[in-house]
């Protein structure tokens, strides 16, 4: 698929977005080092282009769900900064309560359903919040996002194949970063066959998209979220991307070795916020005046979403059993 | 207004109560592998299908995990979806979302995501069900936090307890024995409730407390009759619900009795009937007069063969003897058992293969 140009608005909401979602998991990379946020951690840095080129299309009451690394899913689906980082702080101001942390995100107002860090388990409930749409006679999309782990579970398949068989507004996501916690994808996946294939052997339509181009996302989410939407059947999409930092955890695992020599230097030289930011400013969309201000008004947002992270209480001690049950 | 009370089997009880609750309110429906088809779950959702149409009792291909998640998403959008599974052993390919998804996203998500879910699971017995169609494996899912375990043991509470679950906003595992589907007994008209969470005494007694579930809270029945004609009077509490376990009512007959026997249709070690013998001696030890009994089965797989599996499911005899032991009676003779005895059905009536 080529490129087509989004419009200057939406460029430049992406590239807020890219921005944002970067900065944050820099500065949550910085503060992890304090031993405050003392909960499994899994960073999308360099992977930041698919959940921002997906959700831009998405309304605010269409439904996301995602799995362990799921930070920028949340925040591209307008998951609220302040909750999410109190979340990672243990705090009852957290969007889960503290009882969840950075595996556990949810923000049902802004249509993001859920996310665990149970590989594939958010993908057939992803397809039973379409079925409920469905059922409920307002049929609504929900983008289920997950990674080319996901693909090797058989309830990647179970679902695919049950929502292709309702026609459901289901958006399957794939953002393969090759690898599986530090298992490569040629380990696990014969040879020569791409991910794509299995979705169409389930009978989806299925596209795929370099995932490290915003706008190749947009572009490619755009043609299947219509699909989807049309009521024509789920659509299965896959961005091949890549994750810099090691598989839970803020540092860098290079010296681990698992990685062929040069893979990271050429995916890093791709960095989707570096490329949109300069694609941006060669284009006159955002430029240089505008990405600084841009950079120093989320600086100050994250800023006082740690503040109010760290000034939150801990949970009292009575909501230890609360929530066993629903009322 | 008092409701009409018919003398219905088990079975009709159930469809009832999934009737009931699809004609009141429009978010519940079926989903699982044959639950419109022409043997209707042994007859439990016969008619529903034609009744409410294929969007309310939908059929599903061979993909248990899957579907378990995908009525845990439709329960999380605000629908109130009833799972079957014709064997239990067919939810063991779902325990993900039954118990790391399921059971945990009210509690883990602070109290945002409510998943009101049903999934009934049919226990085998008999004919031959073997190693993969009779498992009894409530206490697994008594164990864990946040899921709801009923085991009703009568028509009426088949129907009232599977309306409170269907009502209620958590995830439930319904566990219905296959050998309690042609049992009769009185069911009211209309829809009421058995709470869930509340054992009862099904039968009072004052001699000797057995705490059964399912199936054995029959078979504790038949062994009253029995014992009752030698002048031992045994008082029965009907477990109903495995978690939240309702004790109080095992605690106060054993405080009376003084003697506790827990029939579970489980095995043994780890199993729900240590449950209850652990709760009592930590609460009633001093009551009690003689150490308790479990009557479970053994910690062997089910054998499919009659002549194995006509020694390994307890017996109204084996409660009978456990009673008489408690009380100080002599013991009787063990009847005998033929290995070619027919013991693999509950009653003349019933023909297999299921």
């Amino acid at each position: 698929m080529t490129n087509s140009q989004v419009p200057p608005g939406t460029a430049r909401e992406m590239l807020r977005m890219l921005l944002r979602i970067r900065l944050v998991e820099q500065r949550i990379k910085e503060l992890y080092a304090e031993q405050e946020m003392r909960c499994p951690t899994h960073f999308s840095i360099g992977q930041e282009a698919v959940a921002v080129g997906v959700c831009a299309h998405l309304t605010r009451d269409e439904l996301v769900t995602s799995a362990h690394r799921s930070h920028a899913h949340y925040l591209a689906k307008g998951g609220d900064l302040e909750a999410m980082l109190a979340e990672l702080y243990g705090k009852a101001t957290g969007c889960s309560a503290g009882k969840g942390g950075s595996m556990h995100l949810i923000d049902l107002a802004a249509g993001f359903l859920g996310a665990v860090p149970i590989v594939g388990s958010t993908i057939s409930i992803g397809v039973g919040a379409a079925l409920a749409s469905v059922l409920q006679g307002v049929p609504q999309l929900t983008a289920i996002f997950f990674g080319d782990g996901a693909t090797e579970a058989g309830v990647f398949h179970e679902s695919l194949n049950f929502a292709a068989i309702h026609k459901l507004p289901v958006l399957f996501v794939c953002e393969n970063n090759l690898y599986s916690v530090l298992t490569p994808l040629a380990w696990r996946h014969p040879e020569g066959r791409e991910i794509a294939r299995l979705a169409e052997g389930e009978g989806l339509l299925s596209l795929q998209g370099d995932g490290n181009d915003p706008e190749v996302v947009h572009a490619v989410a755009g043609r299947a979220i219509a699909h989807a939407r049309s009521g024509a059947g789920p659509v299965f999409v896959e961005f091949k991307t890549y994750r810099w930092l090691e598989h839970c955890g803020p540092l860098d695992d290079q010296h681990l070795g698992y990685r062929p020599p040069g893979e990271f230097d050429a995916w890093v030289a791709r960095d989707p916020v570096k490329l949109y930011r300069e694609r941006c400013q060669e284009r006159g969309v955002a430029g240089e005046t505008e990405v600084a201000a841009m950079v120093t008004a989320i600086a100050a947002e994250i800023d006082d979403a740690v503040s109010f992270a760290k000034a939150s209480p801990f949970p009292a001690r009575d909501q230890l059993a609360a929530h066993l049950y629903a009322p | 207004m008092s409701a009409e009370v018919r003398n219905l089997k088990f079975v009709q009880a159930l469809n009832e109560a999934l009737d009931l609750c699809m004609a009141k309110d429009p978010r519940v429906f079926i989903i699982g592998l044959g639950a419109p088809d022409a043997a209707a779950i042994f007859g439990s959702t016969r008619g529903l299908a034609e009744k409410y149409g294929p969007k309310r009792v939908l059929d599903t291909p061979v993909a248990e995990n899957a579907i378990t998640g995908v009525a845990v998403g439709a329960a999380l959008r605000g629908m109130r979806p009833v799972m079957t599974h014709i064997r239990l052993e067919f939810a063991m390919l779902s325990i993900d979302q039954i118990v790391n998804q399921a059971a945990k996203w009210h509690y883990m998500f602070g109290g945002q995501a409510t998943v009101p879910l049903v999934i009934r699971m049919v226990v085998g017995r008999g004919w031959g069900q073997g190693p993969q169609h009779s498992q009894s494996l409530q206490s697994w899912f008594a164990h864990v936090p946040g899921l709801k375990v009923v085991m009703p043991a009568t028509p009426h509470d088949a129907k009232g307890l599977l309306i409170s679950a269907i009502e209620d906003n958590n995830p439930v595992v319904f566990i219905e024995h296959r050998w309690l589907y042609s049992i009769h007994g009185p069911v009211p008209e209309g829809l009421y409730r058995v709470p869930l969470g509340q054992s009862s005494v099904l039968r009072p007694g004052k001699d000797v407390t057995v705490a059964a579930t399912s199936y054995m809270a029959l078979e504790a029945v038949r062994a009253a009759e029995e014992l009752a004609r030698e002048g031992i009077d045994i008082e029965i509490v009907d477990v109903r619900t495995l978690n939240p376990f309702d004790e109080g009512p095992v605690l106060e007959s054993v405080r009376k009795t003084g003697r506790l026997i827990v029939a579970d249709t489980g095995s043994r070690s780890v199993g729900f009937a240590a449950e209850v013998v652990a709760r009592v001696t930590e609460q009633c030890l001093r009551d009690l007069r003689e150490p308790p009994v479990r009557i479970t089965l053994p910690d062997l797989p089910t054998p499919t063969t009659r002549a194995l599996a006509n020694y390994y499911y307890p017996l109204v005899s084996d409660i009978a003897a456990a009673a008489r032991r408690l009380t100080g009676r002599p013991a009787r003779p063990e009847p005998e058992i033929k290995p070619d005895a027919f013991l693999d059905v509950p009653d003349s009536t019933f023909t297999g293969p299921f």
